[in-house]
């Protein structure tokens, strides 16, 4: 399963990247392998506040729904509309083309890394 | 638990899940493609955590007219058919394809979850009469290829010509050099077969069929397929659409009971008082691609008029479907609804099944 060493990840099974303030926010490889294939994503919308660690969406596969949780706290500036159209993104390329929405934030909460987060997917 | 298979599925990656004590795929790759393959060409299954059980000796249709609501005596040898065991209060103890193998040999078939008390039930029910109930569960393992192309997989590699096996017929043949029982039966609304192998067999003859239908595209499929698959053809899963609160004619399937049977059966007497059921199953459609799921409320103008036993945004016809149980006065299709998906109220409406027919 690929966890890309340049990420950070949450116990919740998302990844996040940030640049310039901006935390770009997905579900892991992991995450949409546990899924199956995703039918449906609920985003938040552009302009919303988010608070880390509190459900801000939903994703929804053939046999289960999920509730998304946003990693940080800030404002919501874009949500990938190319993922709203076609939810298979998430399992074909879930750290690239499936990213899912990008949060302006001034504080980070304490994140996993890459090894942390490799060790809790053995765990389950 | 694991099947004679599950070497093979680990080999081909699959994704397990826990079904009633088994480990059994859920998928080796993608659902969807799963689902697809077994609409367009052909899918795979390992259904081994089916319960086989045996039934035979002189009596044997009498114990089986005993124990079952329909009339097995009926059946002609070669044939199948669906049926109901259901308890003293007509309450349904599991819905079950019952084979008759010879004149006094017939072949029950128990869903995973349900084996332990059907046998049960059957070695109880069958006392009475010159009859042996032998499980042979743990010996067989259970191995359908479904879809259009499954003909013609099937057919390259059996030594019977399967023009003449017909729906709900079974015949015992060599298929890739293994005894099977070859059965023309499933759980998806195709076309397909089903194929009762020892478990020593069990991976030959998957290998066997796996390279015969690769030119076909089959596609190895697992239970999350299955159940969108069944649940486009209307068919009900044990545990979503029946249960021993329900009888078969909540399910729409009061027609599987036979009253003019000659002799009693168990439940005869609660059914007959239970004809006209309080709820009874329906399906729905939705718009949109928010599924209402197991277990969600259904609504009309405000009032609780029913829940959802299963649902799914639908593969094949790419919007939600669902089956409900509703309140009589409610079931007639084009009926408005609204669902209550996790708060929101998402409208839904009654229509006939099945939602899905091949053509």
């Amino acid at each position: 399963m690929s966890i890309p060493e340049n990420l950070s990840y949450t116990k919740e099974h998302e990844w996040v990247r940030v640049e310039d303030g901006v935390a770009t926010v997905g579900v892991t490889a992991f995450a949409a392998e546990s899924l199956g294939d995703v039918v449906f994503v609920q985003l938040p919308e552009a302009g919303a506040a988010v608070t880390a660690g509190e459900s801000c969406g939903e994703i929804e596969s053939t046999k289960s729904v999920s509730e998304l949780y946003s990693p940080v706290t800030g404002e919501v500036t874009e949500v990938n509309d190319a993922v709203v159209d076609g939810p298979e993104l998430v399992n074909a390329d879930p750290y690239d083309q499936g990213w899912l929405f990008r949060v302006r934030t001034d504080a980070l909460p304490e994140l996993l890394d890459a090894a942390a987060y490799a060790a809790l997917t053995q765990e389950d | 638990m694991k099947t004679a298979l599950h070497e093979v599925h680990t080999g081909l990656g699959a994704s397990f899940t826990d079904f009633a004590g088994w480990s059994m795929p859920v998928r080796y790759s993608s659902e969807l493609a799963e689902h697809r393959a077994v609409r367009e060409a052909a899918g795979l299954f390992d259904l081994s955590h089916m319960g086989e059980i045996e039934v035979s000796g002189p009596q044997a249709a009498d114990a089986l007219d005993y124990a079952f609501v329909g009339k097995l005596s009926a059946v002609k040898p070669g044939r199948a058919r669906y049926t109901m065991l259901c308890d003293e209060t007509g309450g349904v103890l599991d819905d079950l394809v019952i084979y008759r193998l010879a004149e006094d040999r017939y072949l029950v078939v128990a869903n995973a979850g349900n084996v332990a008390v059907v046998a049960a039930e059957l070695d109880a029910r069958a006392r009475d009469f010159d009859a042996r109930v032998d499980d042979r569960s743990a010996d067989t393992a259970l191995i359908a290829v479904q879809g259009p192309a499954s003909a013609a997989i099937v057919g390259k590699l059996a030594d019977a010509d399967l023009s003449e096996l017909k729906y709900y017929a079974s015949i015992p043949a060599v298929v890739g050099g293994h005894d099977v029982l070859l059965a023309r039966t499933g759980y998806t609304g195709e076309d397909g077969f089903e194929l009762y192998v020892p478990n020593e067999h069990a991976a030959a003859v998957w290998r066997v069929l796996t390279e015969a239908g690769e030119p076909h595209g089959l596609l190895p499929a697992g239970l999350a397929c299955r159940d969108t698959l069944r649940l486009e053809a209307g068919m009900p899963l044990y545990g979503n659409e029946l249960s021993t609160e329900l009888t078969p004619f909540h399910a729409g399937l009061g027609r599987v009971v036979k009253f003019d049977k000659p002799g009693d059966f168990v439940g005869r007497a609660a059914l007959d008082t239970r004809r006209e059921p309080d709820r009874v199953l329906v399906g729905l459609t939705g718009s949109g691609r928010r599924a209402p799921r197991h277990g969600y409320r259904l609504l009309a103008d405000g009032e609780d008029v029913g829940e959802i036993t299963s649902g799914a945004l639908s593969p094949t016809l790419g919007h939600p479907i669902a089956l409900a149980y509703v309140r009589p006065e409610f079931a007639e299709p084009g009926t408005a609804l609204s669902a209550d998906v996790r708060g929101r109220p998402e409208p839904v409406k009654v229509v006939s099944l099945p939602f899905y027919q091949r053509s």
